[in-house]
């Protein structure tokens, strides 16, 4: 029974075929990718918040990138790709959420009245 | 959709559309055939989930009430210890499944286990945060930024107290029944949700944790 269901019937097989190869690439990789910003922020070594926010930004981007296709086996066979389809999806709906909801509450950060009693705690 | 769908005898005209949908040739799909895709499903609505959390933080993040921020209330040490318990959970995880394609029951079951240690070791360190952060005074209620802190990372933490749970049902059943196929299906979403909790964790310790001590 579970040797059909791992070998006979790849059509609807997940397609998870784990190999220890991606597993130790993906932890290598991990293991760099989330070292270096933390070396960033505890030694200060860039001499900019901001310049080190985009950099520790650009390095979670890969990272989860990473863990897509070495950790969760991401790629357009499994499930016929409508497990990617839906992460995509899903990767449009939280950018429109994450962003919008940034976006549109600075702004009205900036645009309220200012008062004296409450401003002290809003930084 | 790889059924072949055929016109019933009663179908009306050609250009009849709920005829075509009509399956007449109903057959059975093996046990569990769509519980990948369903399971792949239900992470990218929990995804959602912390998206909005993950926004909440972003709006309320700054908002101290004239309490202390981050840069005060964070040791980044601790929190990069956290992490690697995450990370290396995640690869004993990985072995685990290894283990178990290679029909290695006691394999998979001592990675199973060494996984749960490295997951108790993670919610420890965090019950530890923020036992300390509410010692101090510094609990939920009392900023913005706190009550968001706080609801982003717990919500996190609980899915690792969940995540841990159904591992050791898993490890249950399969010291019971063995790899069968189902068990098999049942460690491959664990590992899904298992490896999820960790893509969202590099989400909580870059803008959570590291932006905020840049704040």
């Amino acid at each position: 029974m579970a040797d059909h269901a791992h070998h006979d019937d790849h059509g609807h097989d997940s397609g998870f075929h784990a190999s220890m190869k991606d597993y130790v690439i993906g932890f290598v990789l991990s293991v760099i990718l989330t070292a270096i910003p933390f070396w960033l922020v505890m030694t200060g070594a860039l001499h900019s918040a901001s310049a080190t926010g985009l950099v520790i930004m650009g390095f979670a981007a890969v990272q989860i990138v990473v863990h897509m296709v070495y950790f969760l086996h991401m790629s357009p066979r499994v499930e016929g790709g409508q497990n990617l389809l839906a992460l995509i999806f899903t990767i449009i709906l939280v950018g429109i959420v994450l962003s919008g909801s940034l976006w549109v509450m600075y702004h009205m950060n900036q645009n309220m009245m200012p008062m004296p009693a409450t401003m002290e705690g809003m930084g | 959709m790889s059924s072949p769908a055929t016109t019933p005898p009663s179908a009306g005209t050609p250009g009849d559309l709920t005829a075509a949908y009509y399956d007449l040739n109903e057959h059975a799909h093996p046990d569990g055939y769509s519980t990948g895709l369903g399971f792949w499903l239900y992470l990218m609505s929990d995804c959602l989930i912390f998206a909005m959390l993950f926004a909440t933080f972003g709006v309320l993040g700054g908002n101290y009430a004239g309490g202390e921020g981050p840069k005060d209330l964070f040791n980044l040490k601790l929190v990069a210890v956290n992490t690697s318990m995450l990370l290396f959970s995640s690869i004993t995880y990985g072995f685990a499944m290894i283990s178990m394609q290679g029909r290695n029951k006691g394999a998979t079951l001592g990675w199973l286990f060494i996984t749960l240690l490295f997951g108790l070791a993670f919610l420890s360190i965090e019950m530890f945060e923020f036992h300390e952060l509410i010692a101090e005074g510094n609990g939920p209620q009392r900023s913005a930024f706190l009550s968001s802190f706080f609801t982003l990372v717990g919500t996190h933490g609980l899915h690792v107290t969940f995540g841990s749970i159904w591992l050791v049902t898993l490890m249950v059943q399969v010291g019971r029944f063995g790899l069968t196929a189902a068990n098999q299906r049942r460690l491959q979403c664990l590992s899904l949700f298992w490896h999820f909790l960790d893509v969202v964790w590099i989400g909580v310790f870059t803008f959570v944790y590291l932006m905020g001590t840049l704040r």
